[in-house]
């Protein structure tokens, strides 16, 4: 929904201060969704591809191909950037989703299990991209199966149950609504959501 | 019972995956549609009974006899349909290489795979008569029923067809795989399969024009020049034609070649299956370097970000372009027809015209599926900063800039020749293209393009819609080109057409 893809059945959704339903576009142009399968094209190339997504969000020219350039080396793909993405691993798949999210340079990044998939290395740069995007101002938004992750990395954390936000804040404030002092957030989801499935049963 | 890893097994196994396969596809998993199915089929059965009795009535009556005319054209029609088996064969043997599936499973079991592989060459064989059959059958039948019982050996002629098809795709793909590797050898496969399917009446058309200026390639078979080259009737060359005929010798004689050309296949090949499927499966795909891309990036719109993407893509794959280009290859006969008649008033202007429309409307609906429901960002499009009424636009500008660049030559030269036909096709063309990409519109299912061939199969409506809005347009185009009034009636049935896809669309719904 905050990316645009869905419509709320009510609701509002604020993204910066711009009301995202009454001008999407508007709120499109600083959010970037990177999803657990790279939406990106076998037949192009990164370089072909970040162009296209900077003409899609209206960055111009010289301004995107001087930050895309910028991103692929940070992401070690400055020697594959004139290679088309049908025989790239999956980690390489990632990064140039990954690129061309941040091409247009969002304040928003929703990323879906971002490092499924990734090999150590590459799940490494990710993280660091994401912790540097926090550091310069902007929000990223993380969903993650993997809870160690999202305990090392978040701020704040929200725990989904069925379809539910059933409990959010950081880790500590967590811990104090699921009862526990010093456990692990792995301990502290588990006592959340099993009391969630007990409230619906 | 059948012992496991047995041959009757596997082809119990593959049995039913099939037939779970086949009823997905006519049913969409709703089984109450099965009776609605069932009656549709003896519907559709009894009318190609009735439309084969017509065709072949005047035939019978006449009495068919084994003259050189009609072992020509027999043998034409029998290289046709083979052709078209083929084409089919390559398809399903590639996709037996490339398709993984439960490849991996079976290939790790200690289970014998080659008895799995006889049995998916048989399979491979068995779908190509299938089809056949299904065509044939109502002609088979009437001529079985009105001529004489022995027109019924035609089922086993067709079924060597198969048998023999199946054979030389196994044969092909292993050619095909040892020269080019695995790497090449599916597109490659694909390319030949798509080529092989039109390549044979295309040529047989364009001869037919060249030589007797005629579209019809059996008016040609039956001129004088071509029965004079011909060997005699008793030549072994119109053996299939003989089997088609149900003579019982000739149709024993084809059914043993067959038999023993897929055994040969079978035994030579089915070793090789697995390691061909494995060497499929573990081929990296080549790194392409792009040559000649775009070394900065160019100020574009987002419109035209997205309409030269569509064309890039399309641009760059062989398959996809091979596939939806195919009908492109049926302007080759009409090109031949305009540039022979260049310059002459000739009222073979008028029989280009609906074909022209036609296949417009048809390359339309296969572009427009791509770029519409065969998007592979799909939710990257959609997350982006523009107007999703702009993307559509977009999409469907990218669609008929395609066309327009493929059918503009035709409009041109026609509108030299002849300005009033060239009116009615530019008209035929627009209304057809625009007719195909609103139902690709309507019908939208996200897909991914790799799919593109199954596109008939996810809403037959659409398939339907799309089939006869073409045909209805191109009926009108080719009675306007005649200055007719009566154009009005198949334009406005291809109107109701649109109409009625658009009322039953899950997009209004």
């Amino acid at each position: 929904m905050v990316a645009g893809l869905l419509k709320p059945d009510a609701g509002a959704i604020s993204i910066f201060g711009i009301d995202a339903l009454e001008n999407p576009t508007a709120a499109k142009q600083i959010v970037a969704w990177v999803s657990d399968e790279p939406m990106i094209y076998e037949r192009l190339t990164p370089f072909e591809f970040l162009e296209f997504v900077a003409g899609l969000w209206g960055v111009d020219a010289k301004l995107a191909e001087a930050r895309a350039r910028d991103l692929l080396a940070w992401l070690d793909l400055t020697p594959h950037m004139h290679e088309r993405c049908e025989g790239f691993s999956k980690g390489m798949r990632q990064k140039v989703a990954l690129a061309s999210a941040l091409v247009h340079d969002p304040r928003l990044i929703i990323l879906d299990e971002p490092l499924t998939g990734l090999d150590a290395g590459s799940a490494r740069l990710v993280k660091e991209v994401m912790r540097e995007r926090v550091r310069r101002g902007d929000t990223v938004i993380m969903t993650t199966h993997i809870l160690e992750v999202a305990e090392r990395m978040a701020d704040r954390i929200g725990v989904m149950a069925h379809g539910r936000l059933i409990a959010e804040g950081t880790l500590d404030e967590l811990r104090r609504q699921a009862g526990q002092g010093g456990t692990s957030l792995e301990d502290t989801f588990l006592t959340l959501t099993a009391a969630d499935s007990a409230d619906l049963l | 019972m059948s012992t496991a890893g047995s041959l009757v097994w596997f082809a119990r196994h593959e049995l039913r995956l099939a037939w779970r396969d086949w009823t997905t596809l006519l049913t969409a998993g709703n089984r109450r549609r099965v009776r609605i199915i069932a009656i549709a089929i003896l519907v559709v059965a009894a009318l190609m009974h009735l439309i084969a009795y017509a065709m072949l009535s005047d035939f019978i009556k006449e009495g068919v006899q084994a003259d050189k005319a009609t072992l020509l054209s027999l043998t034409v029609s029998a290289l046709l349909v083979w052709s078209v088996m083929l084409s089919q064969a390559l398809e399903s043997v590639t996709r037996a290489f490339y398709a993984r599936a439960d490849l991996d499973l079976i290939l790790a079991s200690p289970a014998d795979a080659r008895k799995l592989f006889m049995v998916r060459i048989a399979a491979i064989a068995v779908a190509a008569i299938g089809m056949a059959v299904l065509i044939a059958a109502p002609f088979i039948n009437i001529m079985a029923l009105c001529d004489s019982p022995r027109w019924l050996g035609t089922y086993v002629t067709a079924l060597a067809m198969g048998l023999a098809a199946a054979a030389a795709a196994v044969a092909l793909v292993e050619f095909l795989f040892r020269t080019l590797g695995p790497k090449r050898t599916r597109i490659a496969a694909q390319v030949v399969a798509a080529i092989i399917g039109a390549a044979f009446v295309i040529g047989l058309q364009t001869a037919a024009i060249l030589s007797a200026g005629t579209i019809s390639r059996f008016q040609v078979l039956q001129s004088d020049v071509v029965l004079s080259v011909v060997p005699g009737t008793d030549s072994l060359l119109w053996l299939p034609a003989r089997a088609l005929l149900g003579e019982p010798a000739a149709v024993v004689i084809f059914l043993v070649f067959a038999i023993a050309a897929l055994v040969t296949a079978i035994v030579v090949f089915s070793a090789r299956f697995g390691a061909n499927a494995l060497a499929a499966g573990t081929a990296t795909r080549p790194s392409t370097r792009q040559q000649g891309g775009g070394q900065r990036f160019r100020p574009v719109s987002q419109t035209r970000a997205l309409r030269e993407k569509e064309w890039k893509l399309l641009r760059r794959d062989p398959w996809l372009l091979s596939q939806s280009l195919l009908q492109v290859l049926y302007l080759v006969p009409p090109a031949v027809l305009l540039w022979q008649s260049f310059g002459a008033r000739h009222a073979a202007f008028i029989l280009i015209v609906p074909i022209l429309v036609m296949a417009a409307g048809q390359l339309a609906g296969g572009l427009a599926w791509l770029a519409i429901s065969g998007e592979d960002a799909a939710d990257l499009i959609a997350s982006a900063p523009i107007a999703p009424r702009a993307i559509t636009r977009a999409k469907v500008e990218a669609v008929i800039g395609a066309v327009a660049l493929i059918f503009l030559p035709f409009l041109i030269a026609l509108a030299i020749a002849a300005p009033r036909e060239a009116l009615a096709t530019a008209a035929g063309i627009l209304v057809a293209a625009g007719g195909a990409t609103a139902i690709q519109l309507w019908f939208r299912v996200q897909a991914k393009r790799s799919h593109f061939r199954r596109r008939q199969t996810s809403s037959r409506l659409a398939t339907f819609a799309e089939a006869f809005s073409s045909i209805g347009w191109a009926a009108a185009a080719a009675l306007a080109a005649s200055a007719t009034w009566l154009a009005l009636i198949p334009a406005f049935l291809a109107a109701a057409v649109l109409t009625g896809a658009w009322l039953a669309s899950p997009t209004r719904a």
